[in-house]
């Protein structure tokens, strides 16, 4: 292979593993914009959507198959379910904790994270699943350079989602009030915003893209396990810090970053793919101390 | 009206700082004379609460006294652990000898990772901490030096005057000293100038740093002191098990510590220590619950945080 076939072909890999990155650092980011509230339990909703959406898949695949109309009506029922989940959460854990010191919130988050993932865990043994599909391995041949129509498919889906997302905070009236809330919640009440609601929206909406991504992961890379929410919540954590916390868009450039950076880091001569954590987690680290803004984050001044 | 209850009385004849003593002197003998009558399973068993209670104190400076949440935790056990293991199974060094290393390693570690980070929002700092124990773990899995993914075997049982300590019994007195150091250290930190400060801080930052507190500095003392607790008892849980492997550190193990302390109640020394134990008793007692034994954490975990989020046993807040 040459050097420009290496280069395509990370960019190719780097691509899609930026998306899945950008669709739960979305949630992330904007659960964190609106609350303050670092979700810890993000990535396991991520894990929690590949298994729901497995769980359909297999009940419609009588049906519909397993091929593109399956997993097109898993992963809109997956979003569905976990969207409900995440506001079932809100309600249970955080609601309650808002007023509550930030030590307490994060330990909160921390637990509903342990619930869910060895929920899960309980209910699958900790066995991995296989995300059977019959999608087949047909792909664009560049070369040197293989592109699946799957990855293809993913990668446009997760585009799809990120734009149709973008139009929804922008041009909508809900996404105006979540803007709004962002930067001044007690002057969203005064101004008639039911405020609850929309941190409710806020967290199906971030959820079910998690889901989202949980089911594009199941088809991508075939199979399940209850712990691969905790890695990828890092790491869209990463992104999200990458971008700029509270940032949409920062959050989809910072996905698309840390996804590229990881599949260039691969190709660095002596670093193997085992170090591939290392690599992304140091990032985090020194970005967290140098630049905590991010990419497009704003410089706010804030009390600790 | 003395003694209107039970209760009431109890804590009343409790006052005294004697009194207290007395309690504790009769907790602790109790402690030292269990071996004679338990037997191997039940000595096991209790070996493992005072070691988790060493190293729930140890995070116990950290969340419970400066208000930081470290989700690394194991990371500075794990450096304890390796220093040791590595110098006694690849060098031959004597165990005792690398107690002091050790220490240094895991405090330096606190220093290279509280240095930079604790300018940082608190739940930046989480994050960091989290993504600081994997680095550690995932370093400790690729190295030739940590044995990779099977660990290191071979580690050498410390001998003290000419006795190697080798025996359950053996480690149930060494973890049961070092638990009662743990407790005696904490106590005179919680009731040092330097306790005074956390605390304040920890309540209120700005107003702190407006008395002249040094923040960072504060808690920056906070994590190397909690390291120090964590490298110590890596030490010996090394010596203990003679074998450890980077499966030992994972996440869910920062995570057990930090239930034990907030289960028992954040900043209470008695807290904290109920805390170690529940953490260690409820798997031994409900064995057949085998893998809903960290859900059910989780779940025990939301409700204390909604429910009480001081803990068992809370931190009486200092009258004025």
């Amino acid at each position: 292979m040459s050097t420009s076939d290496i280069i395509l072909q990370q960019l190719a890999n780097g691509l899609i593993l930026g998306s899945f990155y950008a669709l739960v650092a979305l949630g992330y980011t904007m659960v964190y914009g609106i609350i303050k509230l670092l979700n810890f339990a993000h990535g396991d909703l991520y894990m929690v959507g590949g298994f729901v959406g497995f769980l359909v898949l297999s009940l419609v695949s009588g049906l519909m198959g397993s091929s593109w109309a399956g997993i097109l009506c898993s992963m809109v029922f997956s979003m569905l379910a976990v969207g409900l989940l995440g506001v079932i959460i809100q309600r249970i854990a955080y609601v309650p904790m808002l007023q509550a010191p930030r030590l307490s919130i994060l330990i909160t988050a921390l637990a509903v994270s342990m619930v869910l993932s060895n929920g899960v865990m309980a209910i699958t043994d900790g066995e991995y699943l296989a995300f059977n599909t019959d999608l087949g391995y047909e792909g664009l041949d560049l070369g040197n350079v293989f592109i699946s129509y799957t990855q293809l498919v993913l990668v446009v889906s997760a585009a799809l989602l990120m734009i149709i997302l973008y139009l929804f905070v922008h041009k909508t009236l809900y996404g105006k009030a979540m803007r709004a809330i962002a930067i001044d919640q007690d002057a969203c009440r005064l101004m008639g915003i039911n405020v609850n609601r929309i941190i409710a929206l806020t967290f199906f909406i971030g959820s079910s893209l998690a889901a989202a991504a949980g089911v594009m992961a199941g088809v991508y890379y075939g199979s399940l396990h209850f712990f691969m929410g905790f890695v990828i919540g890092l790491k869209a954590f990463t992104a999200a810090v990458i971008g700029g916390i509270g940032s949409i868009p920062g959050a989809m450039l910072g996905g698309l970053v840390l996804g590229l950076l990881e599949a260039f880091g691969t190709q660095i001569p002596f670093v193997g793919s085992e170090w591939k954590d290392v690599f992304s987690f140091g990032l985090l680290i020194l970005l967290l101390i140098f630049k905590p803004t991010g990419l497009l984050g704003k410089t706010e001044i804030e009390r600790m | 009206m003395a003694g209107s209850s039970p209760l009431t009385s109890v804590s009343d004849w409790l006052r005294p700082q004697q009194n207290r003593m007395i309690v504790l002197m009769g907790l602790a003998g109790v402690a030292m004379l269990i071996p004679l009558v338990a037997n191997n399973y039940v000595l096991e068993v209790l070996t493992n609460a005072w070691f988790y209670a060493i190293l729930c104190l140890g995070l116990n400076i950290v969340v419970g006294y400066a208000g930081l949440l470290d989700l690394g935790y194991a990371a500075f056990f794990a450096v304890g652990a390796y220093t040791t293991g590595i110098l006694t199974s690849k060098f031959g060094v004597n165990f005792w000898l690398t107690i002091p290393v050790a220490v240094s390693c895991s405090m330096l570690a606190g220093l290279i990772i509280g240095g930079p980070t604790l300018r940082l929002r608190s739940d930046y700092l989480a994050i960091v901490t989290l993504g600081f124990g994997e680095i550690v773990r995932i370093i400790a899995r690729n190295l030739e030096i940590t044995g990779g993914a099977s660990g290191l075997i071979g580690i050498d049982r410390p001998s003290i005057f000419g006795l190697e300590l080798s025996r359950g019994i053996h480690f149930y007195y060494v973890f049961l000293l070092l638990a009662i150091l743990a407790c005696f250290i904490s106590y005179r930190l919680q009731n040092s100038r330097l306790g005074r400060a956390w605390q304040y801080v920890r309540e209120d930052e700005d107003a702190a740093e407006a008395m002249g507190i040094g923040r960072v500095a504060v808690k920056l003392y906070a994590y190397v002191i909690g390291a120090m607790f964590g490298g110590v008892a890596g030490c010996f849980f090394a010596a203990k098990m003679t074998a450890i492997s980077p499966e030992t550190f994972t996440f869910s193990q920062s995570v057990l510590i930090l239930l034990g302390v907030v289960l028992g109640g954040m900043g209470k020394i008695p807290g904290v220590i109920i805390g170690a134990f529940a953490l260690v008793l409820f798997p031994e007692v409900f064995r057949g619950l085998g893998s809903m034994r960290m859900l059910i954490f989780g779940i025990v975990m939301l409700v204390i945080m909604l429910y009480r989020p001081e803990g068992i046993w809370p931190q009486k807040q200092r009258e004025v």
